[in-house]
């Protein structure tokens, strides 16, 4: 059969960061000529013009936000903002898609605590503001691929999660980390739900080097703003290499492990979904193909049908993997 | 003047059922066209058009069982046109998968048709339906005589071929697969119930001409 070959990302598609700083400095320049003194200075990627709601964030994470810098992007088009709002996987608040849109605007994320455990220095309950106080906030633009075969464009405000690790001085055995989010069902309607076949609350997991990865990062805001609470807020994981279910959302606990942590998917439906959930063209999920994709939004009579990518595109993290058979551990 | 009110009543009802039952493609329609679907509205009208397949072909069951048990008699009077718009749901939810879905791409359409087992499955259930359609007329159903309900029992299988299609399509909610499982163990049941009645009684029934 023709299966066209997942085709590469050339070099030449990524911005080098010189040249986008440049395209700001060029935006700052306009801004002033034309005497919009509204807009912005760092012109972070913006909301296009649109009837839904903007999410400015608490008061402490605001000044965090407003001096990001890009240091990450791709040359594509980006899913606009009303998609990237209104379209989510949360099951906490429902299965269908615009779920967690309708029902989770009441969310309340700030104040937020996270619990840090396991094998670690300081283990404790952390307030989100003095956990984030040492981070620098980033814009990065990631291709962002569901187990679903559908994908996005999506600009995420966040931090390496390597640059949290060093701060919180993991011990030796600390081999994976865990992630757990939220479980409050009178917030989340979803899981009161009789009929979901999710054991609550939603865990994942990553290997340690995985976790350490420059690309994965934790995530808390989107658009230029703070992380709407349907995406995830206020803390949420992005691992770009990997389906979108590994991005867990509105952690609450983060455990440093000696042994491989169960996630979720995993323990709803093990033939289906592996704790690596790399993003991978030629390992077929058992109901459906990983082949291709379909960008969103899409448009009725031109499916935007794109060839997977393995790694989806991010083929640096290749060596986190020399020598595994990632059919087996997919 | 009786026969001609009833005709006219017969009439009204058909009507009205045709115009219930195109409605969800009208709404789904209207919804795609005025940008109310979201960022994926493939899937959406792919997962409408889908559902009302199968719950049209199980109110195609429900037509004798509620003319038996409950004295309704107006789902059997016009059980063909709901067979038939079962039957077409099931070819609008395929045409929309075909084109919004896979954009007619004929290397997706074969790797699909022969990999995935759920698409298999739906596609053995139009397979099914698909002689029941051409053969719904009031012509072919005097040149079957006997055989034609003989035939028509492939709704039987078709509808538990398209319960299993959408069981396998489940993420992490069973609550529609548990409705209609329910509902069509229930018609079935009746089913056997009602042949375990005495052979005489059933043939009765079998001889009321179908309107």
């Amino acid at each position: 059969m023709l299966i066209g070959k997942p085709s590469k990302i050339l070099s030449s598609e990524i911005t080098p960061e010189s040249v986008y700083l440049s395209r700001r400095s060029l935006l700052k320049g306009l801004g002033v000529v034309a005497g919009a003194a509204s807009m912005p200075a760092y012109a972070l990627t913006q909301p296009q013009s649109s009837d839904l709601p903007l999410y400015p964030g608490p008061d402490w994470l605001r000044p965090k936000l407003d001096s990001a810098k890009t240091t990450w992007t791709v040359n594509e088009e980006l899913t606009p903002y009303d998609s990237v709002i209104t379209y989510n996987n949360f099951y906490e608040f429902g299965l269908n898609k615009e779920d967690p849109y309708e029902r989770a605007q009441n969310f309340k994320t700030d104040p937020w605590q996270v619990e840090i455990a396991g094998e670690v220095e300081r283990p404790g309950v952390y307030n989100l503001e003095d956990l984030l106080a040492k981070v620098d906030i980033e814009e990065r633009i990631y291709r962002f691929r569901c187990v679903e075969a559908w994908s996005m464009v999506i600009p995420w405000l966040g931090f390496s999660l390597a640059s949290l690790i060093k701060q919180l001085n993991p011990t030796s055995k600390a081999k994976y980390i865990e992630f757990v989010t939220l479980e409050d069902p009178e917030q989340m309607p979803g899981q009161r739900s009789l009929f979901s076949t999710i054991d609550w609350p939603y865990r994942e997991g990553l290997r340690m080097d995985e976790a350490m990865h420059p690309l994965t990062m934790l995530a808390v805001g989107v658009y230029g703003q703070a992380m709407p609470p349907q995406n995830g807020a206020p803390l949420r994981l992005v691992v770009p290499w990997k389906y979108g279910f590994k991005s867990i959302k509105s952690v609450v606990q983060i455990r440093f492990r000696e042994t491989m942590p169960q996630n979720t998917w995993r323990l709803t439906a093990s033939q289906e979904y592996g704790f690596y959930a790399n993003v991978n063209p030629n390992v077929d999920h058992p109901r459906w193909s990983q082949a291709t994709e379909r960008r969103l939004p899409s448009s009725l009579f031109n499916p935007r049908i794109i060839e997977t990518t393995m790694f989806n595109g991010y083929e640096e993290v290749a060596p986190l993997y020399a020598g595994m058979d990632l059919s087996k551990w997919y | 003047m009786v026969l001609v009110s009833d005709a006219l009543t017969k009439r009204f009802v058909w009507s009205g059922i045709f115009t219930l039952m195109t409605a969800p493609l009208i709404w789904v329609v209207y919804l795609a066209y005025t940008n109310q679907l979201g960022a994926d509205p493939a899937k959406e009208i792919v997962d409408d058009l889908g559902q009302w397949a199968i719950r049209f072909l199980i109110l195609t069951l429900c037509a004798s069982t509620f003319s038996r048990r409950l004295h309704i008699r107006v789902l059997l009077q016009h059980r063909r046109m709901i067979g038939l718009f079962a039957l077409f749901y099931v070819l609008l939810h395929l045409f929309a998968v075909a084109t919004f879905i896979l954009g007619w791409r004929v290397d997706l359409l074969i790797r699909e048709l022969t990999d995935r087992p759920y698409i298999m499955l739906g596609m053995a259930a139009l397979l099914l339906l698909t002689p029941l359609g051409v053969t719904s007329t009031k012509g072919w159903q005097k040149k079957l005589g006997r055989r034609w309900s003989t035939l028509h029992k492939l709704i039987y299988p078709a509808t538990l071929l398209a319960l299993l299609h959408l069981v396998l399509l489940i993420r992490a909610s069973t609550l529609e697969a548990i409705v209609y499982s329910f509902l069509i163990c229930l018609l079935l049941t009746e089913r056997l119930y009602k042949n375990r009645k005495s052979k005489k009684r059933k043939s009765e029934l079998r001889r009321k001409p179908l309107t």
